[in-house]
């Protein structure tokens, strides 16, 4: 399976320092001889056989040899990796697991892959000031599993949690399914320690909660590798709630399910997670873990509460009366650990449940206003019959983050080109809607195109000259996220107008 | 209001000199003084968008502050984070470019956790928007968060999109007789159990603790807990008093010690930092992390005490200012700081100086 994106070509390549027609070759040999003066044999990868396994990251439909790959021990040889790479202007690209969802690890066919793989250590975790200090390569897992002999752990749970690294989250700033209670990774984060693109060593935020001047460290987080490399991150953990338990509620209408999803918000409840599943969704997922989920509803809710044991049960009570009230055609309340994990299973499993059904899969990755939750679902019903493609969905409902998963055949070029068309359009749908185009997976590469759907070039501008204040010659992971303007003409993508906006008339230039 | 915003963006264009961004001007105090031609944003006053079942409302910069909350308090929800309404002219353009918060900002977040999206005028003149109005959005660089406590030197808020919350159903505020040492540790066990703990403060032998929540949550934290329990008049207007600076600290030892010629300093520390003990009032919030000082210390002693601990000072209010406000930057973040002025404000025109001289 593999994901594919919602634009045709790749702009790799396109910072190339003003020289054309480089000699990869040439470039090589002198980026390998630099570089062997820095860092020890082993830690030095060119050969076409070595460099292949760092061709993509989770995103593979898109796939770049790197000219090079290092893999550093030390901060040292870090340091002296970008120190060598300012040097040459050569483009430097950071890589975590490799785990991503939208090519934001992409290799630069001439630039330096800076794998941070060996950087693994947990450094310090203070119980008592509740932080974890953290290299960048550690698991996100691995955090809650040292804090928890202390009663603690870190909030944000991507779905690759096993294999991600807070590096790869605090490029991505990554979310998971408890984000509308505890945040995304930017609110977990305190400080991020790591080295500038010329190679000099910055710290962003602090130990402490405030930090004098302009808050850096929200511009570095979610910067997907373009501002600064994150060696080592301290991370607020939290107290794990005494209890959780959660609520399956079946509709036999998606309206139904997505007008609950408001009330409960609506009645000033705030889930710990509320996640919703489709019919089609629902029928591949229970044919993979067979957790008993409701094969006749339209739309399942999974709506889960944490805390104390008995503001659990005071808020069980006031969430079913809601989920009753709007409907739902049956309830379960998890009564054990085992039957909640088993009502996770299946929305946990709803990516490789989908790999099961079809041969390839793309995942979107749009956010909506909750309101517009059925809407969107409806929309999308529409688009299946127009583009002759079937689409399975599972969203972060209580925060409007959708993840539709559409199926198709990648061997057969017309399905593939239909499942873009597919895409763009759950995009550009959701940016009309007053959404985003990404929620948590990030630009990378895969969303270049509906960037300039969702941005004026203005806007745009604006955010290639934050860059280049971090990065002046724009080797930090050069050619993703922003656009280039010339991108947005040729891809024919025209900047739709935010619901947020509400000056429809002043002119914009 | 069109017409206002249109001004607005006109006045940035025609711009020849400095421009003073202000909304109502209640912390013209706070952060270096600025010369320039006044830049108002109260024209642009008024809720845009509010629906609570999103949890999420638009608002113009210069909207006043309290008729924002009432609007909010209308459907039961609020600003979890306890912004300080300095007066009733606070502006919500204000509290965001100052990023300030209240007793609730280490179990809650500050200013920058509920910033969803802006609407902002660049130095170029130009009308741009980042975010929006749902809660997960990793689109582009977050240039929203960015704005907040930018102090105007990057661009004016013209527009905000902020996350609201539900009024928790039940607080309760328990008082304890500990000392400082002893209070800096229990605040910091009790913040890793699982306890409705949503506010703290610390002075004079005293510990003041609000918990917050569902009342089964509360009940059982209060019960853990111990302690005395305050009245609940007489413990919302100890917090009020806090958030809103109008307490016996800020209102009476802190003014008292400015007419003396003392500094109000705010020191941002680690929340297990050992007491600092230094001579003059002190008053400890945010579970520690955050401890206000009324002193005539050196400035450099003040700021080296704060470093030695890993935090750092802010020169909050004082008459004199010649110390600097705020914690000089190290090299690499001065030139970032730098860089960044230049890629917003090119020409240099938005509050220049207001927070570190150059800037």
């Amino acid at each position: 399976m593999s994901g594919i994106s919602d634009m045709a070509h790749v702009e790799n390549g396109r910072t190339d320092i003003g020289r054309v027609n480089i000699d990869r070759n040439d470039r090589q040999r002198q980026v390998v001889a630099d570089l062997r003066s820095v860092l020890p044999p082993h830690a030095l990868l060119w050969r076409g056989e070595d460099t292949t396994p760092y061709e993509c990251d989770g995103l593979t439909a898109y796939r770049e040899r790197p000219l090079v790959v290092v893999l550093p021990e030390t901060e040292a040889q870090v340091a002296a990796v970008l120190r060598c790479c300012h040097a040459l202007s050569v483009p430097v690209v950071a890589r975590g697991a490799g785990t991503g969802l939208s090519g934001g690890a992409l290799p630069h066919a001439l630039g330096v892959t800076l794998s941070l793989a060996k950087f693994n250590k947990i450094v310090r975790l203070d119980p008592h000031a509740r932080t974890a200090t953290v290299q960048c390569g550690v698991r996100n897992l691995a955090i809650s599993e040292a804090a928890a002999p202390h009663g603690l752990y870190y909030a944000p749970d991507p779905s690759s949690q096993i294999a991600c690294t807070i590096g790869g989250n605090v490029a991505e700033n990554s979310g998971g399914v408890h984000c509308l209670k505890y945040g995304l990774t930017g609110h977990n984060v305190l400080s991020v320690r790591g080295y500038t693109v010329e190679g000099e060593a910055v710290q962003f935020g602090s130990d402490a909660l405030q930090t004098d001047g302009l808050d850096l460290l929200s511009a570095v987080v979610g910067s997907e590798g373009m501002l600064a490399i994150a060696i080592e991150i301290t991370v607020r953990l939290i107290p794990k709630p005494q209890l959780a338990r959660c609520i399956m509620a079946s509709f036999d209408d998606v309206r139904k399910a997505g007008d609950a999803v408001a009330s409960i918000i609506a009645a000033g409840i705030i889930p710990a997670g509320l996640e919703m599943m489709d019919k089609p969704m629902t029928a591949a997922v229970e044919d993979f873990v067979h957790a008993g989920y409701d094969l006749d509803a339209a739309a399942i809710l999974l709506c889960e509460s944490d805390g104390a044991p008995e503001e659990v049960a005071e808020e069980i009570t006031r969430m079913l009366g809601v989920l009753k009230a709007s409907g739902a055609t049956r309830t379960e309340v998890s009564e054990n650990e085992a039957q909640r994990l088993r009502f996770w299973s299946g929305r946990k499993n709803a990516f490789p449940a989908s790999g099961r059904i079809s041969p390839d899969y793309m995942c979107m990755d749009s956010t909506i206003p909750r309101k517009r939750l059925a809407d969107i679902l409806l929309a999308i019903a529409e688009m299946e019959k127009k583009y002759g493609l079937a689409c399975c969905n599972v969203f972060h409902a209580g925060d409007g983050n959708l993840h539709p998963l559409i199926l198709f055949d990648a061997n057969d070029p017309d399905q593939l080109h239909r499942c873009e068309l597919f895409g763009a359009d759950i995009l550009e749908t959701s940016v009309a809607m007053g959404g985003t185009v990404t929620g948590e997976h990030g630009v990378g590469i895969e969303k270049l195109g509906s960037m300039c759907v969702q941005f004026s070039p203005e806007e745009l501008a604006q955010m290639r000259a934050l860059k280049a204040a971090f990065d002046p010659l724009e080797t930090l992971n050069p050619g993703k996220v922003i656009p280039t303007l010339q991108r947005c003409v040729e891809g024919g993508k025209q900047h739709v107008k935010k619901g947020m906006l509400a000056f429809p008339e002043l002119p914009r230039f | 209001m069109n017409l206002a915003l249109k001004r607005l963006v006109q006045q940035v264009r025609d711009a020849k000199n400095p421009l003073r961004i202000r909304g109502g001007g209640s912390k013209d105090f706070y952060g270096e003084a600025v010369q320039g031609e006044l830049l108002d944003t109260r024209p642009l006053s008024g809720i845009t968008s509010y629906e609570p079942s999103e949890l999420v409302v638009t608002v113009l910069a210069g909207t006043p502050l309290v008729q924002l909350e009432e609007r909010l308090a209308e459907q039961g929800q609020c600003l979890a984070f306890e912004p300080p309404r300095f007066n009733t002219h606070t502006t919500v353009g204000g509290m965001l470019a100052a990023g300030l918060a209240g007793p609730s900002r280490a179990a809650v977040g500050g200013a920058r956790d509920y910033m969803l999206g802006v609407t902002m005028i660049n130095g170029r003149g130009e009308l741009l928007s980042f975010g929006g109005q749902v809660m997960k959005n990793v689109a582009g660089y977050d240039v929203s968060r960015l704005m907040v406590g930018s102090l105007g030197v990057l661009g004016v808020i013209v527009e905000a999109s902020l996350k609201v919350m539900p009024i928790p159903p039940a607080r309760a505020t328990l008082e304890f007789q500990l000392d400082e040492a002893t209070a800096l540790h229990s605040l910091n066990s009790w913040a890793g159990q699982a306890l409705a703990l949503n506010a703290s403060a610390w002075r004079d032998g005293r510990l003041y603790v609000r918990l917050s929540g569902a009342h089964a949550a509360v009940e059982a934290s209060a019960h853990r807990l111990g302690g005395d329990r305050v009245e609940p008049a007489t413990a919302d207007s100890l917090w009020l008093g806090l958030r809103d600076h109008t307490g016996t600290f800020h209102g009476h030892l802190a003014q008292r010690g400015l007419e003396r010629g003392m500094a109000c300093w705010r020191l941002s520390l680690p929340s297990t930092a050992a007491p600092l003990d230094l001579p003059g009032d002190m008053l400890i919030e945010h579970g520690g992390a955050q401890r206000w000082l009324v002193s005539d210390l050196p400035a450099a002693e003040v700021r080296a005490a704060a470093s030695r601990v890993g935090g750092q000072a802010t020169r909050f209010r004082a008459a004199d200012r010649s110390p600097g406000v705020f914690q000089p930057l190290p090299a690499p973040l001065d030139r970032l700081h730098r860089n960044l002025k230049q890629a917003f404000d090119p020409r240099g025109i938005f509050n220049p100086g207001r927070m570190y001289p150059g800037l």
